[in-house]
C-alpha cells in the first residue's frame, strides 16, 4: 500500500461535480453518513499512478462557505478543522464552464483558507458551442492554481486532472483575496485577539456562528470576541461578496471571452413550454402519470417474479432439507420469505430512482418546483414533494427514499411524515374485499357504489396527507430560517453513468439499511404466527379431531391450521387486543389480521382466510370463499361481524394507520432516528383509531 | 418612486441599487445580487409568484416577497 492521500470534491450544485466524482472513483464508492445528521457521505478512492491512491471525498453542493443548511454545513465544518481525518490535503472545486465567474467566489473562499486548491472546469466540451474561450495560463498564474479543463460527459482530461491531484504539493496555497481589507479595524482587532489563528478563519467562525450555529467540531472559542451585531456582519459579509466579485470580475475580464452570439437558445425555448402557466403544469402532470404508471404496472412484472422465486426456493429448501424440523421451517419460511418481502421492492425502488435521477439530471426538477412552490408552500411542502406523493400511491417505501431530493430539511421531513397515508397498492387487495363485502351493489348515474368507494377511499388519504401537512408545517419548529432560492440550472442529457450509479446505490442502501429491520420483524412475526404456548397450540390435531369427527382431510387441515393461528402467539396477541378494537366493531380475529398487517397491508387477506379454514388464499376462488365465509361470520349472540358499520370502520382504519414495518423501517433510515418512525407509528395510528370508532358508533 | 424586482414585468430588465435588507437570503447575495448588476425577469409563475431571473450570470427562481426586498432602477426599452 502506497500513500493515501484525501482529496474534497467542492463546488455549487448542478455543475457537474459528482460527475466528476464517479469519473474518478467509478464504481469504488460507498455512501455513509455523517454523525448525528442526516446528510449522506460520499466517498470513493481513486487509483493514481505508482500505487497511490487518493480517497475523494464528494462534499454537498454549496454556493459559498457561508452556510444555510446542514448540508452546507458539513462543508464548512471540515473545512475549519484541520485535525478531522477527512481534512483534505487538496480540493478540487468544480466549475462549470458557463457559472465560472459564480463558482470562483467559493475557489476565492477556499483559497483563503490556505488549502491547495485545483481548479476543475467541467464541460469544456461546451466552449466552442457557447462561445466561450478562457486564458488558462493566465486564469492560473492571477488564481494562483492549477486548471483542469475535463468533460465527463465526452470523458476528457480525467488523466490529467489524476496527475494535477498526484502533484498536489506544488499548488501554490497563496490566498486570493486579503480579507481583513473588508474591515481593517474589526479584522486587526480581531488578530490581535487570536494573534496564532488565521483571521480568515476566525471571520468564517464568527459569522458562521452568527449564520447558522455553533461549529461543533471547531476547538476555537470566539464567544468573548464579539464586537458587532449580527447586522453589522451581514453588512460585511455583503461587503465581503462584493470585494470577491471585484476581484473575480477584473481577473475574467482579461481571462475570459464571451461571444454572446453564439449562446444557443435551448433554454428558453425549452422554458417558454416547460415552465408555461398551462402546458407547464399539463406536461408535469403527464410525467408523473409515466412515473405512476412505471411503479404501479411495469413494476409488477419483475415483482411477480421475485415473489415466485422466492415462493418457490422457500418450497424447495423445504423439500431439500425435510429433516431439519424447526430449522427448516424457520429458514423456509422465516428467513427466506423474510429476504423475499424485501428484495420484492427493489423494481419499484429502480424504477422510481430511474425517473428522479433523470429528472434532477435534465434539470427538470427545478422547474417543477417553480412550478408547483406556490400551491405546495401553503402545506408546508417543497414542489418536490409531489414525486414522493404521488409515487406513495404505489408504495410509501420508494416514496420517502425519493423525498432525499428536497434541500429543505422541514419540507422534507414532512413529506416523509406525510407520505405513508396516500393509498398504497398494498391496501387494495384489502380494501377490495371489505368494499364487495358491506358496500351495496347498485350505481348512481352509471357509477358503482363500490366504485365510488375505493375512489373516495384514495382521495381520503390524499387529502389527509395534505391535511397533516399542513398541521404539521404549524406546529414543527426549525433552528434555522429558510429562504426560497433555486437555482434554475442549464437542460442537459442525463449521463447515463450517473443514473445507473443513483439507482444502483439507492438499491444497495435500501436492501442493506432498511433491509436488516424488515427482515427481522419478519422474522419476529413469523414466530409468533408459528409457534404458540401450551397444549392447544401443540396438539392442535387432536383437538381439532374431537370436535369434528367426519370431515375431508383437506378441510380437516385448513380447520387445524386456523386452530394453530388462533392459539399462536399472534392469536394470543389479536385476542387480548380484542376489548380495544371492539369499540371500533372488529372481533379477535379481525385483531390478528391488524396484527399480522403489519408484516404488509396485504398480508390481512390471507390471514383472514386461513383463521376461516379457507387454506391458502389467494387465487380467485378462495376469494370467493373468504367474503363468503366473512359475510356469514357472526358473534354469539348471532349480530353479523361484517356490517356497512363496522366495515367503514375498518376501510377507515386501512387508510389511516400506520401498519407497515417496511415504512417505519426506511423511515428510520432517511430521518436517522427511531424518533420520527415512533411518532408516526403513533401518531397514524391514533388519528385511524379514533375516526374507525366515530364512523362505527355513527354507523352501528 | 421605489422600484424593486417585484415591479419588474415579464422580459423586463433593471439595475440594482440596493440588496442591504436584512430579510436578503446571503446565498442570493453570493449569487450576484449586488448593486450594479443588471436583473432579467424572463418568466413569472402564475399569480406572478416565484419569479425566474437571471442576475450575474445566474439563472434563479425567488419567491415574490424576496424580490420586493431587492431595490432596483428600472432599464428602459
Amino acid at each position: 500500500m502506497g500513500k493515501q492521500l484525501n482529496v474534497a470534491l467542492i463546488g455549487n450544485p448542478n455543475t457537474g461535480k459528482t460527475s466528476v466524482f464517479n469519473a474518478l472513483t467509478g464504481l469504488n464508492q460507498k455512501v455513509g453518513n455523517y454523525p448525528g445528521i442526516t446528510v449522506d457521505k460520499k466517498q470513493g478512492v481513486c487509483k493514481l499512478s505508482r500505487g497511490v491512491k487518493a480517497n475523494v471525498l464528494d462534499l454537498p453542493g454549496t454556493y459559498s462557505l457561508n452556510a444555510s443548511s446542514l448540508d452546507e454545513n458539513v462543508v464548512i465544518e471540515l473545512l475549519l478543522n484541520k485535525n478531522d481525518k477527512d481534512y483534505p490535503d487538496v480540493a478540487l472545486i468544480v466549475s462549470d464552464v458557463e457559472t465560472l465567474k459564480r463558482n470562483l467566489l467559493l475557489f476565492t473562499q477556499i483559497k483563503d483558507l490556505k488549502i491547495p486548491t485545483i481548479l476543475v472546469i467541467n464541460m469544456s466540451d461546451l466552449m466552442i458551442r457557447k462561445g466561450i474561450s478562457l486564458d488558462i495560463e493566465l486564469l492560473e498564474a492571477k488564481l494562483h492554481t492549477k486548471i483542469a479543463l475535463v468533460s465527463t460527459r465526452k470523458n476528457t482530461g480525467i488523466e490529467a486532472l489524476k496527475q494535477l491531484i498526484e502533484s498536489y504539493k506544488t499548488i501554490s496555497t497563496e490566498p486570493c483575496l486579503d480579507t481583513t481589507l473588508i474591515d481593517e479595524d474589526y479584522f486587526q482587532s480581531l488578530q490581535k485577539a487570536f494573534p496564532n489563528q488565521d483571521v480568515y478563519k476566525l471571520w468564517l467562525v464568527i459569522t458562521q456562528d452568527a449564520n447558522f450555529g455553533k461549529i461543533t467540531r471547531q476547538e476555537l472559542d470566539v464567544s468573548k470576541f464579539k464586537t458587532k451585531s449580527n447586522q453589522e456582519l451581514k453588512r460585511l459579509q455583503q461587503k465581503e461578496a462584493i470585494k470577491r466579485y471585484q476581484f473575480i470580475n477584473s481577473i475574467l475580464k482579461e481571462g475570459q471571452t464571451i461571444d454572446r452570439s453564439k449562446a444557443t437558445g435551448l433554454r428558453s425555448k425549452l422554458d417558454r413550454i416547460l415552465i408555461h402557466k398551462v402546458w407547464g403544469y399539463v406536461i408535469f402532470f403527464l410525467v408523473l402519470l409515466s412515473i405512476f404508471q412505471a411503479i404501479y404496472d411495469w413494476a409488477t412484472v419483475p415483482m411477480d417474479l421475485i415473489d415466485t422465486t422466492f415462493a418457490s426456493l422457500a418450497e424447495w429448501v423445504k423439500v431439500t432439507f425435510p429433516g431439519g424440523g424447526k430449522v427448516t421451517d424457520l429458514v423456509a419460511e422465516g428467513i427466506v420469505s423474510g429476504i423475499g418481502g424485501i428484495v420484492i421492492f427493489i423494481p419499484q425502488i429502480a424504477f422510481l430512482f430511474l425517473f428522479i435521477s433523470i429528472l434532477e439530471e435534465s434539470g427538470y426538477m427545478s422547474r417543477v418546483v417553480f412550478l408547483m412552490d406556490r400551491v405546495m408552500r401553503r402545506f408546508g411542502l417543497s414542489g418536490k414533494s409531489l414525486v414522493p406523493l404521488i409515487s406513495g400511491t404505489a408504495c410509501a417505501i420508494p416514496a420517502v427514499m425519493a423525498t432525499r431530493n428536497i434541500e429543505n430539511w422541514k419540507e422534507r421531513l414532512i413529506t416523509i411524515l406525510v407520505v405513508p397515508f396516500t393509498t398504497c397498492s398494498a391496501r387494495l387487495p384489502v380494501y377490495l374485499i371489505i368494499i364487495a363485502l358491506v358496500i351495496p351493489d347498485g350505481s348512481i348515474i352509471g357509477l358503482s357504489y363500490q366504485a365510488l368507494t375505493l375512489m373516495a377511499l384514495y382521495l381520503l388519504g390524499f387529502g389527509m396527507a395534505i391535511f397533516s401537512a399542513y398541521i404539521l408545517d404549524r406546529v414543527l419548529k426549525t433552528k434555522h430560517k429558510t429562504f426560497f432560492v433555486v437555482e434554475m440550472p442549464n437542460y442537459k442529457l442525463p449521463l447515463l453513468k450517473n443514473v445507473i450509479i443513483t439507482v444502483i446505490e439507492k438499491t444497495k442502501t435500501f436492501v442493506f439499511e432498511a433491509g436488516k429491520i424488515i427482515l427481522a420483524i419478519s422474522i419476529i412475526l413469523w414466530v409468533m404466527a408459528s409457534y404458540g404456548p401450551g397444549d392447544k397450540f401443540n396438539n392442535a390435531e387432536s383437538y381439532v379431531k374431537e370436535i369434528s369427527a367426519s370431515q375431508s382431510t383437506s378441510e380437516l387441515n385448513d380447520q387445524i391450521a386456523a386452530f394453530k393461528l388462533e392459539h399462536s402467539y399472534i392469536g394470543i396477541v389479536g385476542k387480548t387486543i380484542e376489548p380495544l378494537i371492539k369499540p371500533l366493531g372488529y372481533d379477535w380475529k379481525v385483531g390478528i389480521g391488524l396484527v399480522a398487517s403489519f408484516a404488509a397491508r396485504e398480508v390481512f387477506v390471507g390471514t383472514l382466510a386461513t383463521i376461516y379454514s379457507v387454506g391458502s388464499a389467494g387465487e380467485g376462488e378462495n376469494i370467493e370463499t373468504i367474503k363468503t365465509k366473512m359475510a356469514n361470520e357472526t358473534y354469539a349472540d348471532g349480530t353479523k361481524v361484517f356490517t356497512l358499520a363496522s366495515g367503514i370502520s375498518l376501510l377507515l382504519f386501512y387508510a389511516f394507520a400506520m401498519q407497515c414495518m417496511s415504512t417505519l423501517a426506511i423511515v428510520r433510515r432517511e430521518t436517522k432516528t427511531w424518533k420520527w418512525p415512533i411518532l408516526q407509528l403513533i401518531g397514524m395510528t391514533a388519528i385511524a383509531y379514533i375516526c374507525a370508532l366515530i364512523a362505527f358508533q355513527f354507523l352501528k | 418612486m421605489r422600484f424593486t424586482i417585484a415591479d419588474l414585468k415579464k422580459g423586463e430588465k433593471g439595475i440594482i441599487t440596493d440588496s442591504s435588507s436584512e430579510n436578503i437570503p446571503l446565498k442570493l447575495l453570493e449569487m450576484g445580487c449586488l448593486p450594479g448588476n443588471e436583473v432579467h425577469l424572463l418568466q413569472l409563475a402564475p399569480f406572478s409568484d416565484p419569479m425566474y431571473l437571471n442576475v450575474n450570470d445566474s439563472f434563479l427562481a425567488i419567491r415574490k416577497e424576496t424580490a420586493a426586498l431587492i431595490v432596483i432602477e428600472k432599464i428602459n426599452g
